[in-house]
């Protein structure tokens, strides 16, 4: 959907689905809630009309949306629409990128991500990230869990934490005997939950998926989706998937992300629960595309 | 389970400004620091170049002249020019060279090319390789002086020729190596299915695409070998400071050496035509060496790499 | 393929073929085949001759000294008295001198010029600190012996006394600056930018996705480079140093003009010494006796084996990549 404006970059109008939100499918207990009242989730992240340009290349367009806490939210679309550039820039990822510029605003609970004041290494922390292909530490099992933790300070209890990680990726009863063991010596799948128990051997507030499950084969995947219905009452997870059938099992909101007209800038399309994104979407190309007609 | 509660250690506020927290501040002053020592090296390394090149420059242009560049030196002590220290550098050098390159392609061809990955042959020879390059210049300038100067009982330039070869060889092998590497599969594929001999593909499109590596490893060589002193004091080291182009059974002046008799000799006043040699082999290597470099990085950029 | 052939001339390609591997289609084939073989052979060669010449020259001096000449102290040539242990001290403490300092600082050199500096800047000092590799060992010495040799002599010695002179190696500085420190700071300048290029370049092989890894888990800069990129590189810049090692060992012309041609072992690394490399460079030329010449001989021996330890321990080290680079 182009507008006749000649001068400017195409911007396509973008939905923003920002009903206040019906809760989850599958509520958690309210007593892992820590006795929260049962209200409107906050917003993790408030995301404003970001854009995000590689030098002269713009990559993404104007997006905004909100992320919830506690919840699962899944970044689909076709190959090349700016997923990972989208999922990338919540944590700062793609400062090291040549040329890479943002638009907009991310806000992390009201704070700027991309302020001056603002700390990178202090957003890593807080908001951790697994990648598509595993990338375990030429260490032991054991230091690769420990190895943030300690760079962090948090030495006591060590062994207990390294536990509690790989208990929470659903690898500890695997490798409790053999955690002095390199870890290039697991499995493809074992590799990929070991670098969640990384993750989360830290406590962030939010976990973001780079298609952790693409690299793997079908079983391996279903242990990492089992996996995310645990997480997400701990963490607030993002993840990015190619793969629709994933979003439905695993999500409980969905973005659409899509090209543009001339295929060449990525956009969101459409946001809104998982169930309605896949039953009843309000765009035709968010049709098109959860019905298979495309991509 | 039990995973679901926030453990009492990682205490922090996720809510809170995205400042530094816990530890973080500690730890950026550490990361911080370490940028500074190394930021720190690299400006000693550039002040020591600096440092040397400024000296060379600063003693060794009032030297320079034409006179400087077009005269012999006198049969002995200071002053005059130095012509004959010039060429003979240059010839030695430059028969050095030739007899290398040859030798140094056609290894590296075979090492490409010809032999099996793995085999035997392969990798013996690659260890001879490696074994030469790291052979210290003094040893080899001994075992040149066995081999020819002992028989003859003379110095000559043509024995500092064979010295600067076996420096400079190793160094050619492996250039010639990385750029006949990076020829393109699909060249060798192409050939192939034209039913064209191995000899002739090699000679008439591999070498072709890989000539400028090639040229750019040799030059480089060369700059390393031109500023060999060990080899030559011991095989070339006596000689009169008369020009001469006869280097077979004969010591031919060279620069390399007249710097270092000059600065043993401890006499200042040979100081200031050893300064401009100095000067006139630094910048030669240098121009060289940058030269080549910038060629390899434009045929680098323009092959994609 | 020829035109003309005889019917002797085919079977005699013929004979040829069945001989040759399956690829070579051609007699031209074979030619190429043979003088790159051939090459091969003469490089082999060299190595072994080298070997050869070195063991024959120095044939009177080992039968005349046999083992006891490594530890011999004196190298007296009007007597016909000759040992290398003056020399091996020297060889060792220059060297050991040299890798001390030159360690740490390429290592960082290279933490720099990989992953530190700004692109602008790297491209600028990391050919800088090969060019500062290209400099003759000859110009170095002669600069050593004008420049650097006063320096330390009127600043850097006396400090170092002042601060360490009570541990014995640092006494009173010497009236010329020439000595075993001075010699194992120019070894320094030239054994840094080796060790600095093989580690930048190994620096820069660590996959991102380690990387990128390591700092998604909020790891400072100085971490990811301890956590990931220094043990992941460990062997190779081990090897690096090696190379380095061999490098100092064998250098003979800019320690010659600095370490002041001594003939006795000191404590005091202010003081004048010899190396092995150096000792042939000086005294090479204008020989006494043929005895000398055969000790000269002697050291160089001596010279060749450890180059070519240092040389395999590289090797070994490094035998997942190849640590030797053409430009250096």
């Amino acid at each position: 959907m182009s507008t006749s404006d000649p001068g400017g970059p195409v911007r396509p109008r973008v939905r923003i689905q920002d009903r206040p939100v019906a809760p989850p499918v599958a509520a958690p207990p309210a007593a892992a809630n820590g006795g929260r009242p049962e209200v409107a989730r906050a917003a993790v992240f408030d995301i404003r009309d970001m854009s995000v340009d590689y030098g002269t290349k713009r990559a993404l367009d104007w997006t905004t949306m909100k992320i919830y806490r506690n919840l699962v939210t899944a970044v689909i679309g076709p190959s090349g629409c700016g997923k990972s550039t989208f999922i990338r820039s919540l944590n700062r990822m793609n400062d090291s990128v040549p040329g890479f510029s943002l638009g907009g605003q991310v806000l992390y609970h009201g704070h700027d991500v991309y302020a001056r004041a603002t700390n990178r290494v202090e957003v890593r922390r807080r908001i951790g990230m697994v990648f598509q292909k595993p990338n375990p530490f030429p260490k032991s099992i054991y230091d690769n869990v420990a190895w943030a933790p300690r760079n962090l300070g948090l030495k006591a209890d060590l062994d207990a934490r390294v536990e509690r990680a790989l208990r929470s990726a659903a690898l500890w009863d695997e490798v409790k005997d053999r955690l002095k063991v390199s870890a290039l010596s697991l499995s493809g799948g074992q590799q990929q939950r070991l670098c969640i128990a990384r993750a989360v051997a830290v406590e962030p507030d939010v976990l973001l998926l780079d298609e952790p499950a693409s690299a793997l084969d079908p079983i391996a995947t279903a242990s990492i989706e089992e996996l995310m219905h645990k997480l997400k009452h701990r963490y607030t997870i993002v993840i990015v998937t190619h793969n629709m059938q994933q979003a439905a099992r695993v999500a409980d909101r969905t973005a659409f992300f899509s090209l543009d007209a001339q295929e060449r800038v990525g956009t969101l399309i459409e946001y809104d629960d998982t169930d309605t994104i896949f039953s009843r979407p309000a765009d035709s190309r968010t049709r098109d595309y959860v019905t298979g007609q495309f991509g | 389970m039990s995973t679901d509660q926030p453990s009492e250690t990682a205490g922090f506020d996720p809510t809170g400004p995205l400042t530094p927290s816990g530890n973080l501040r500690r730890r950026l002053a550490v990361s911080r620091l370490i940028r500074g020592l190394a930021t720190l090296s690299a400006v000693i390394a550039v002040i020591a170049l600096g440092l040397v090149v400024y000296v060379v420059i600063a003693r060794g242009a009032p030297a320079l002249s034409l006179d400087f560049l077009i005269k012999d030196p006198p049969p002995s002590g200071p002053g005059g020019g130095i012509r004959s220290a010039i060429i003979g550098t240059a010839l030695i050098v430059a028969v050095g060279a030739v007899l290398a390159t040859p030798l140094g392609v056609l290894t590296a061809i075979y090492l490409v090319e010809f032999a099996r990955p793995n085999s035997l042959s392969g990798r013996a020879l690659r260890m001879a390789l490696d074994l030469m390059q790291g052979l210290p210049s003094v040893v080899i300038g001994l075992f040149v002086f066995g081999l020819l100067v002992k028989p003859e009982k003379a110095d000559s330039g043509f024995a500092g020729s064979v010295a600067l070869a076996i420096i400079m060889l190793p160094l050619i092998a492996r250039s010639s190596q990385e750029v006949l590497m990076l020829v393109p599969r699909t060249l060798r594929d192409a050939a192939d299915a034209l039913g064209v001999n191995r000899w002739r593909a090699i000679l008439t499109v591999i070498l072709p695409t890989a000539l400028s590596g090639i040229l750019t490893g040799t030059i480089l060589a060369v700059a390393r070998a031109a500023g060999e002193t060990a080899p030559l004091l011991i095989v070339d080291g006596i000689f009169t400071n008369q020009l001469t182009f006869q280097m077979f059974g004969h010591a031919v002046p060279n620069i390399p050496v007249s710097i270092f008799t000059a600065a043993e000799a401890a006499d200042p006043t040979g100081f200031t035509r050893a300064w401009g040699e100095a000067l006139v082999l630094l910048a030669g290597i240098l121009i060289a060496n940058i030269g080549a470099r910038l060629f390899l990085a434009r045929q680098r950029a323009r092959m994609g790499l | 393929m020829s035109t003309r052939t005889t019917p002797s001339s085919r079977g005699a390609a013929r004979a040829l073929r069945s001989v040759l591997p399956s690829s070579e289609r051609s007699v031209g084939d074979a030619v190429l085949r043979g003088l790159c073989v051939l090459a091969g052979v003469i490089a082999g060669l060299i190595l072994i001759d080298v070997a050869y010449q070195v063991i024959n020259g120095a044939r009177p001096a080992i039968s005349r000294f046999g083992l006891g000449f490594l530890g011999h102290v004196e190298w007296a040539p009007n007597f016909g008295r000759f040992g290398a242990a003056v020399m091996l001290y020297g060889t060792a403490v220059t060297s050991v001198i040299a890798l001390v300092i030159a360690t740490p600082l390429a290592i960082a050199i290279a933490l720099y010029l990989s992953m530190l500096a700004p692109r602008s800047v790297r491209v600028i000092v990391g050919p800088l600190v090969e060019m500062l590799a290209a400099i003759p060992s000859v110009i170095l010495g002669f600069w050593g012996i004008i420049i650097l040799a006063p320096f330390m002599q009127a600043h850097i010695e006396p400090a170092l006394h002042d601060v360490l002179g009570f541990t014995g190696l640092f006494g009173a500085p010497q009236t010329t600056g020439l000595s075993v420190f001075t010699a194992g700071v120019i070894l320094t300048v030239m054994v840094v930018p080796i060790i600095a290029s093989l580690s930048r370049d190994l620096f820069l092989t660590v996959p991102r996705e380690l990387t990128e890894g390591a700092e998604a888990l909020g790891a400072t800069r100085w971490e990811v480079i301890r956590g990931v990129v220094l043990p992941t590189t460990f062997s190779g810049v081990s090897a690096a140093v090696m190379l380095g090692l061999g490098r100092a060992l064998g250098e003979a012309i800019a320690v010659a003009s600095l370490i002041g041609a001594g003939n006795v072992i000191h404590k005091n690394l202010f003081q004048t010494g010899n190396t092995a490399a150096a000792r042939i460079a000086l005294e090479i030329t204008y020989p006494v006796s043929n005895l000398q010449t055969a000790s000269l001989f002697y050291l160089a021996l001596i010279l060749l084996v450890i180059g070519i330890v240092t040389n395999l321990i590289a090797r070994a080290i490094s035998s997942r990549f190849d640590v030797h680079r053409s430009t250096v």
